[in-house]
């Protein structure tokens, strides 16, 4: 066997072993979708809720005055949550979330207002512990399916460092998951909060409540609840994206494969075609020259 | 009687929602009975208290034991917002009475005693909202 059908014998073989284990990652990282998609909406209701409840305390005392929603006058430094995966595989999923946290750094910066990365997810925290960046908080091992208290642990540090004005701004980059095709950086500001007028009018005007105990007592304890609730929406959306990221990936990955088993097969078929041939016309070749010397002799 | 749209909802799931006729909860301030046309309320729960649900038409009571969170009322909707929440149905009694003692011995001994009188309490709300007498 020629030298060179051997070696394509043998990188089809290693290239069909890749498909296999890319097709696997694809097929879990589809299931894990759905179910990443199904904990994004069993969070919803408490979300909503939580707003409602927020907006109600906002639109019922005429001053909301709470430290988690002052604007800092000289805000010099700031957190910045930067939400990446654990584990690779996933494309350029965690690579654009960093690019955009570069450039909010930059952004940051050129106002005068120092960054303070805090990071979730062991890709992010290599890339920053790589270049010898600082860290304000990091944390790894759950992002492709967080749990609550990942996300309460998360802004408890966000919080305590921002009352104890450690910093004076805390923006979140991360992935939006709009569909199984489209996931989005997107960079928001999570304190101070701005406390949103949603979008959308209530039909009714919203209720004069009462509070038990007081509306300050309320306030205290709901917008930490806010924050966290926001931070683990985050983290759900940041899992699912990353599901289809992986996806997506993988399914390209496999394509990529099957098209060089193809070319390589292509190959390997015309290489043993060639030495049959040659093959064929040494033989016939040979026997023409015994035939000839034959003749020659009589 | 009109009756009450209540919503158990903590942030991992919604519990549970339906119709009742009044809902019974812990606030700071001490327990709060909401019946149909209660003026709106936005109250804080306490750590380890017991949700009752009436609902009425001789469907039992729907108890849970929450771990803090709100209670909203407005416009005949009760939500109830635990951080964590357990369905009476679901509480594993003897796991939760297992908690409940480890949680006395050790505020006996006087080791972490905020951290174990918490658990304490939450372990107690269990066992009542699953129905178990507790001392």
């Amino acid at each position: 066997m020629g030298a060179q059908l051997r070696l394509l014998r043998r990188r089809i073989k290693s290239v069909k072993s890749t498909a296999k284990i890319t097709r696997a990652q694809e097929l879990i990282a589809s299931s894990r979708i759905v179910k990443a998609q199904q904990r994004m909406q069993a969070a919803v209701p408490y979300e909503r809720e939580i707003i409602r409840a927020v907006t109600g305390v906002v639109s019922n005392t005429a001053s909301v005055d709470h430290p988690l929603t002052v604007a800092r006058e000289t805000p010099r430094r700031a957190g910045v949550l930067i939400v990446t995966s654990d584990r690779g595989f996933c494309g350029g999923f965690n690579a654009n979330v960093l690019r955009e946290a570069e450039a909010l750094g930059g952004l940051l910066r050129s106002r005068g207002i120092e960054p303070v990365p805090y990071v979730v997810g062991r890709k992010g925290i290599t890339w920053h512990s790589f270049r010898g960046r600082e860290m304000g908080g990091q944390w790894g091992g759950f992002s492709d399916s967080p749990a609550y208290a990942n996300a309460k642990e998360i802004a408890d540090v966000l919080i305590s460092a921002f009352s104890a004005e450690e910093i004076d701004e805390i923006h979140v980059v991360s992935t939006e998951f709009v569909s199984m095709l489209t996931q989005n950086v997107v960079v928001k500001r999570i304190l101070p909060l701005e406390v949103e007028e949603t979008a959308e009018k209530p039909e009714t005007p919203l209720p004069y409540f009462e509070f038990e105990p007081t509306a300050g007592d309320v306030l205290d304890s709901l917008l930490p609840r806010y924050v966290e609730s926001r931070v683990f929406s985050t983290l759900l959306q940041s899992a699912a994206s990353e599901h289809a990221a992986r996806r997506r990936a993988m399914k390209s990955a496999t394509d990529n494969a099957n098209e060089l088993i193809r070319v390589f097969t292509q190959q390997m078929n015309q290489a043993r075609q060639a030495e049959i041939t040659q093959e064929i016309s040494e033989i016939v070749g040979g026997a023409n020259a015994l035939a000839d010397a034959a003749a020659g002799k009589e | 009687m009109a009756k009450l749209r209540v919503g158990v909802v903590s942030p991992e799931r919604e519990l549970w929602s339906g119709e009742a006729d009044m809902v019974i909860a812990k606030t700071i301030d001490g327990e709060i009975g909401i019946m149909p046309q209660h003026a709106p309320v936005l109250g804080v729960l306490v750590e380890g208290g017991v949700l009752t649900v009436k609902r009425g038409g001789g469907e039992p009571d729907l108890v849970a034991a929450v771990h803090g969170g709100f209670l909203s009322v407005a416009n005949n909707e009760v939500s109830i917002l635990a951080e964590v929440a357990e369905l009476g149905s679901e509480v594993d009694v003897a796991r939760a009475k297992n908690a409940l003692d480890r949680a006395q011995a050790s505020v006996e001994v006087g080791q972490e005693s905020a951290d174990a009188a918490a658990d304490a309490k939450r372990a107690r709300a269990r066992l009542r909202a699953a129905g178990e007498e507790v001392g």
